[in-house]
C-alpha cells in the first residue's frame, strides 16, 4: 500500500457532497481549458483540412516513416555505445584501484553535468578544426552515446551496490575469489535489478536523438523541418511528430514498468525462503538504494 | 586563447546570466506547478486525478525540443504571441513540472503508509497528518531528487539556443563560429555547466546528510 493511497480516510456524507461539487467544478474547468485551446486553433484557421492534407499524402507518410526509422537507428547506435561504455565506467568507479576509480568517476561526473547539445557542438564545430570530421550520423550518435553512458554507469553502479554484502561474503566463504564472486554471484543478480532502469533510460536516448535537427541527420525532427519548408504546416507537422515521440516513449516506459514487476516477482519467487526469513533484507534487493538519484532527470 | 577572454568575456557573462535566468525561473515554476499536479494526483477528485496522471504521462515522455518548437514557433501560428524567453521558460516548466510532481509523490510514498495509519489512530485530521507527519519527512527525502531535477533543468536550458535565445551554449557556438578557437571555447562553457551542476550536487549532498530520515 502506498502512502498516497491512505492519505484520505473514507469520506463522510458532508465531505462526499463537497467532493461531488469540486468534481463538477474541475470537470467544467478542464473542459474550459480544452474549449479555449480548440477555439484558438479554430480561430487561427489551423484546423482547416488543407492544413492537414500532407497527412493523407502517401509519399509524405513514407518519408516520415523513414524518418522514424532513422530516429530508431540513431537511438540504437547511441545505445550500442552507451551500454558497454557505461558498464566499463561503472566497473571502473567501483574498482579498488585509485588509478581506475578516479578517471572513471571524473568522466561520469563531467558527462552527467554537461548538456548533450554542447557535446554535439564540440563534434560539429570544434573537432573538425583538428581534422576529426566524422559523418553526420556519428556527430549525433557519439555525443548522445557518451552522455547516456555516464547515466547508465550510475544505474549499473547503483544496481551492483544494491546486492547485499552477504552475497559476496557467502561466495568468499565457499572459496571464490572476489572477481569470481562478482562474476558468478553479484553481477547476475545485479543485472535483474538493473534491466528495468536500463530500458527506462532509452527514453533519454530517444529524446536526445531530436538533436538530429542540429546536425542535419534526417530523423523525425529534421525531417519535420524539411516537410515544413515545403508545406508551411508547422503546427500540424510538429504536433504529429510530438505525439509520435510521446507514444514511443510511453511504450518504452510501460515496458520498463512491466519488466520491473515481472523481475521483482521472479526474484521474490527464487529466494522465497530467504524472503520469509529476512524480509527486510530481501527488500533491499528489490529497490536499489541510490537508484532514483542515479537516473538523470531526462528533461531535454 | 587570449582573445577568448579579452574580446568575448561579455558573451560568456551574458550567456551564463541567461542560462541561470532560464534555469531559475523554470526550476521555481516546475516546483510550483509540480505541487499543484501532485495535489491533483493524490486528491479524492477523480477528474483532477486523471488530469494530473495524463499530464505527467505526456510531459514526462515528450522531448523538450519538439515541445519547444511547438511553443516558440507554433503558438504564434494559433495567434498566441509570447516573447522568446518566456516561451522557453514555459516549455521548460511544462516538462520540469511533470518530473517535480513525481519527485513529490516519491517523497510522500517514501514516508510509509503505517505512519499515516498511526497518525490517524491518534486522531490527527487529514491536514494534521499532512502537515505534521507526512510532509516533514517527505521533504527531507526530496533533497537528492530535487537536486537531480535542478541539474536536469539546467542542462535542458541549453536547448534555448536552437530557438534563438542566446544562452551559454548558444554564445559559445557563436564565438566559435567567429573565431575558430578549437576546443577551448567549449571547454570553458563545459566547466561552467559542470561547476554549477556539481556545486548543486555537493550542496544537496551536504543538506541531505543533515536532514535525511533513517528508516
Amino acid at each position: 500500500m502506498r502512502t498516497e493511497q491512505v492519505l484520505f480516510d473514507t469520506v463522510g456524507p458532508r465531505a462526499q457532497r463537497r467532493v461531488r461539487i469540486i468534481t463538477v467544478l474541475s470537470v467544467l474547468f478542464l473542459l474550459g481549458v480544452f474549449a479555449l485551446a480548440y477555439w484558438q486553433f479554430y480561430r487561427s484557421g489551423q484546423l482547416a483540412p488543407s492544413k492537414w492534407a500532407w497527412l493523407y499524402d502517401p509519399a509524405t507518410l513514407r518519408y516520415m516513416v523513414r524518418a522514424l526509422g532513422h530516429t530508431a537507428w540513431a537511438a540504437l547506435g547511441a545505445g550500442a555505445i552507451a551500454l558497454p561504455l557505461g558498464l566499463v565506467l561503472a566497473l571502473g568507479r567501483l574498482s579498488a584501484s585509485r588509478l581506475l576509480r578516479w578517471p572513471s568517476t571524473a568522466v561520469i561526473e563531467v558527462f552527467r553535468a554537461v548538456p548533450v547539445l554542447l557535446v554535439i557542438y564540440i563534434f560539429t564545430s570544434a573537432l573538425p578544426q583538428y581534422g576529426v570530421n566524422p559523418e553526420v550520423y556519428w556527430k549525433l550518435v557519439i555525443p548522445v552515446g557518451l552522455c547516456a553512458a555516464a547515466i547508465i554507469a550510475e544505474v549499473i553502479r547503483a544496481g551492483i551496490l544494491a546486492i547485499p554484502r552477504g552475497q559476496s561474503d557467502a561466495a568468499a566463504s565457499i572459496g571464490m575469489t572476489p572477481s569470481l564472486a562478482f562474476r558468478l554471484v553479484v553481477l547476475p543478480q545485479a543485472v535483474r535489478v538493473i534491466i528495468p532502469s536500463l530500458v527506462a533510460q532509452a527514453v533519454i536516448v530517444v529524446k536526445d536523438t531530436t538533436f538530429g535537427y542540429v546536425v542535419s541527420y534526417g530523423e523525425l525532427m529534421q525531417s519535420g523541418r524539411v516537410l515544413v519548408a515545403t508545406t508551411g504546416d508547422l503546427v500540424q507537422t510538429y504536433l504529429v511528430i510530438t505525439v509520435v515521440y510521446i507514444l514511443v516513449n510511453m511504450v518504452i516506459s510501460r515496458v520498463a514498468q512491466r519488466l520491473d514487476v515481472v523481475l521483482a516477482r521472479r526474484r521474490a519467487g527464487n529466494g522465497s525462503r530467504f524472503v520469509t526469513l529476512f524480509p527486510a533484507r530481501s527488500a533491499t534487493v528489490r529497490t536499489a538504494p541510490g537508484a532514483p538519484d542515479a537516473a538523470k532527470v531526462p528533461i531535454a | 586563447m587570449e582573445t577568448l577572454f579579452t574580446d568575448y568575456l561579455p558573451n560568456f557573462v551574458s550567456g551564463l546570466r541567461t542560462t541561470l535566468l532560464l534555469t531559475t525561473f523554470a526550476f521555481v515554476g516546475s516546483l510550483v506547478l509540480g505541487v499543484v499536479l501532485a495535489t491533483f494526483r493524490i486528491s479524492p477528485i477523480a477528474p483532477l486525478r486523471a488530469a494530473g496522471t495524463a499530464y505527467v504521462e505526456v510531459f514526462r515522455n515528450v522531448p523538450l525540443f519538439s515541445l519547444l518548437i511547438l511553443v516558440v514557433y507554433g503558438l504564434p501560428e494559433i495567434q498566441v504571441d509570447i516573447d522568446y524567453i518566456p516561451a522557453v521558460i514555459i516549455a521548460m516548466t511544462a516538462v520540469g513540472a511533470a518530473f517535480a510532481c513525481e519527485v513529490l509523490r516519491t517523497g510522500i510514498n517514501a514516508v510509509g503508509a503505517d505512519q499515516v495509519e498511526a497518525a490517524r489512530a491518534v486522531g490527527l485530521s487529514f491536514v494534521g497528518i499532512v502537515r505534521y507527519v507526512v510532509m516533514p519527512q517527505a521533504i527531507r527525502d526530496m533533497v537528492q531528487p530535487g537536486v537531480s531535477l535542478f541539474i536536469g533543468i539546467l542542462l535542458s536550458s541549453s536547448l534555448a539556443g536552437i530557438v534563438g535565445v542566446m544562452d551559454l551554449t548558444a554564445e559559445v557556438s557563436y564565438i566559435n563560429n567567429r573565431e575558430a578557437l578549437g576546443l577551448t571555447t567549449f571547454l570553458v562553457a563545459a566547466a561552467m555547466y559542470a561547476t554549477i551542476a556539481l556545486g548543486a550536487g555537493a550542496i544537496g549532498a551536504r543538506v541531505e546528510t543533515r536532514v535525511r530520515v533513517r528508516r
